[in-house]
């Protein structure tokens, strides 16, 4: 099963409409960014100002915000979002040569997209499967028991 | 023909095929003309076992495990004639792992339908809403006081005591906050009992709304954990549909409902002061204490805030009464703690046990050793703030006290197992290196003093004036755990040190004195 990351090209309209459904609700800010990455794939700057306006905030705020958590992408991804573990359980069961291994395999540090935008691959830091590590996420489907050939499989399937 | 039988959809069964798994008994039965009822149970546990399949028969559940795709054909016939499999492993509730244990807070997990209300009523649910609701208030804060249930999350405060205060603190509004920011490795306590038992944490959160007197919840749920996510979303759809959130809570005078909020990946956010920062729309940045959540919580209001396993466990508390679950245990720690076991362990999972049990017969016993058959040299207990633990404290029992006494801490329960292969000095450096990717940026020592923790490391894992670096260690350390604001920064010295002090040799120094960080 390939889940291909699509989403929609930016639009301030579209932005302004996620952004008004949720300012009804107590402490709305997360669930904005959170609602704007799912449709655009990113938090796009241009939509900082936006929610700092809706939520009277400043625009400083808001982006102290965004950039403080890990999971909001300043930047659209690429096509697919390889995760690798690298907590201790997953360590314990070579984790960290697995993660070597995939960025040879992709000529890319964690962190890092490939040239033709096709993989991201970010470290995470315990997906909470740790009796079955080492473990992976390949955009959102959890994978364990992971070795070299698996993680192969994985590398392969997310080139696709 | 027809039978019943039992995929799970925890996360961790679908990271190993169970989906995958139970597509083939669905094509396998239609094939063969079977009626097949596939139920998507939650895991019960034994993680080197998924995907276990059960299915049930006149004598009970029957397991099947570790189940692959290839395997389904023929495992379906077996199963149909009642005939013995390779992959039998009997009836669930005679397999050993599972009958030594006491399951209180996940006794209903793996067995029921996570998504049937039906279900979790038929299995005891909503018992002890109604007896709160019969006790009162007041009473009901009483009863989780007297349980002696502390705090689940890792800080071990009395549950109870929260409760009281914030149901002394009078607000025109309180809230109930559930940490579900499981962010510990080795720990998934949190994840496994919101996959398969959503309906408890639901229950739990409403006796403690009741109790304080508060009407609106929030659980705020790590973003790694989306299977979760939507287990949780669907439940209190399904709960409020029946009229067990909302207005007049079961046919009662008190109103509550509550609401799924999704992290965005800061460990910090485990923290609960940052976690009502990050609730608010903020960064999650740690608040100093006092004011107390207690008094000045979510929006400045009296807040209780509690971790998933501390609110899953009150419902039976309070169906069961404060006297029974105070039975289990050892000194302070009463009840019994969901231990989860993980890492390079050959039984892996979920063992909820009453305090006490010795941290080697977890290890030696319970998880069988490594899994790659090597010796056991370290494990961590606690998640990545808690303490490297060599064989020579497999004697320690898991016990709050117990593991503070060993300059150690229980944490969320999590252990990790290293074999022989482990290099300490490098596992020092990570705790270093977690703590200033991780840190919220507030305090100095934090801050600051992580990333001079982990050069300091690397100096001495490179020889370079290794005995004044391993000093300049040990007094990093010191200032870390006493100058922090929160347990990030103040607690990631116990791997640190724990690792220096018990495994010297991969430091290429003598031991050195732990008063320093005493």
């Amino acid at each position: 099963m390939i889940v291909v990351n699509s989403y929609e090209p930016w639009s301030a309209a579209r932005a302004a409409e996620i952004i008004a459904a949720h300012t009804g609700g107590e402490g709305p800010a997360l669930p904005i960014l959170h609602a704007i990455q799912a449709a655009f794939g990113y938090v796009p700057e241009a939509v900082e100002p936006m929610i700092a306006e809706a939520l009277n905030l400043s625009r400083a705020e808001v982006h102290g915000v965004v950039t403080f958590y890990h999971d909001f992408r300043r930047k659209p991804a690429g096509r697919h979002v390889l995760k690798l573990c690298r907590a201790e359980a997953c360590q314990s069961m070579g984790a960290n040569t697995l993660v070597a291994r995939a960025e040879a395999a992709l000529g890319i540090a964690l962190g890092g997209t490939t040239a033709d935008g096709l993989v991201t691959l970010e470290p995470t830091y315990c997906l909470g499967l740790c009796a079955t590590a080492p473990s992976a996420m390949l955009d959102g489907r959890v994978v364990g028991r992971l070795n070299e050939s698996r993680l192969d499989r994985l590398v392969a399937e997310a080139q696709r | 023909m027809s039978a019943r039988i039992f995929i799970p959809g925890d996360a961790a069964a679908l990271a190993v095929g169970a989906d995958d798994v139970a597509a083939t008994f669905s094509a396998a039965a239609q094939a063969k003309g079977v009626s097949l009822d596939i139920v998507r149970n939650g895991s019960r546990g034994l993680y080197w076992l998924e995907p276990m399949v059960e299915v049930e028969t006149a004598q009970g559940r029957i397991a099947y495990g570790p189940v692959e795709a290839e395997d389904v054909s023929a495992l379906l016939d077996a199963m149909l004639a009642g005939e013995p499999h390779p992959l039998l492993l009997g009836p669930t509730e005679d397999i050993p792992w599972l009958k030594r244990q006491t399951r209180l807070t996940f006794a209903r997990c793996g067995i029921v339908d996570p998504r049937s209300l039906d279900d979790y009523r038929a299995h005891g649910g909503y018992k002890g809403l109604e007896r709160a609701l019969a006790l009162g208030a007041e009473a009901t804060v009483e009863e989780v006081v007297q349980s002696g249930l502390r705090g689940r999350g890792g800080a071990g405060f009395p549950t109870g005591i929260k409760w009281r205060t914030v149901a002394g603190t009078s607000a025109d509004q309180k809230y109930i906050v559930c940490n579900a920011d499981e962010g510990d490795s080795g720990t998934f306590a949190d994840r496994m009992i919101i996959e398969g038992d959503p309906f408890v944490l639901i229950e739990g959160m409403t006796i403690s709304g009741i109790a304080v007197g508060a009407t609106r919840g929030y659980l705020y749920i790590r973003s790694e954990y989306p299977h979760a996510v939507a287990m949780m979303e669907a439940a209190i759809r399904t709960a409020r549909e029946a009229g067990y959130l909302g207005h007049a809570v079961a046919g009662s005078a008190f109103d509550f409902d509550m609401e799924v909020r999704v992290g965005a990946g800061a460990y910090v956010c485990g923290e609960e002061t940052a976690l009502l920062e990050s609730l608010e729309g903020r960064r999650g940045v740690v608040r100093a204490k006092p004011p107390l959540p207690a008094h000045k919580g979510l929006f400045g209001k009296p807040t209780v805030i509690n971790n998933v396993i501390s609110l899953a466990t009150v419902p039976i508390i309070l169906a069961e009464g404060a006297d029974a679950y105070r039975d289990f245990g050892m000194g302070r720690s009463r009840g019994t703690m969901p231990i989860q076991i993980a890492g390079n362990v050959k039984h892996g999972g979920l063992f909820e046990i009453a305090f006490g049990v010795t941290l080697g017969e977890l290890v030696d016993e319970i998880g069988g050793g490594t899994a790659s058959g090597k010796p056991v040299r370290a494990v961590q207990v606690g998640g990545p703030l808690g303490a490297y633990f060599p064989r020579a404290l497999f004697d320690t029992p898991f016990d709050y006290e117990a593991f503070a006494g060993k300059d150690g801490l229980i944490g969320h329960g999590g252990i990790v197992v290293f074999d022989d292969t482990v290099d300490m000095a490098k596992q020092a450096r990570f705790a270093m290196e977690f703590c200033a990717i991780e840190s919220c940026g507030k305090c100095t020592p934090c801050r600051i003093g992580s990333t001079r923790g982990v050069e300091t490391v690397d100096k001495i894992i490179r020889g370079d004036e290794r005995e004044k670096n391993l000093v300049v260690l040990e007094d990093l350390c010191h200032t870390m755990k006493f100058g922090s604001l929160c347990a990030l920064g103040g607690f990631t010295p116990y791997p640190v040190m724990s690792a220096l002090t018990h495994f010297p040799e991969d430091f290429g120094a003598q031991a050195p004195v732990l008063a320093a960080v005493r």
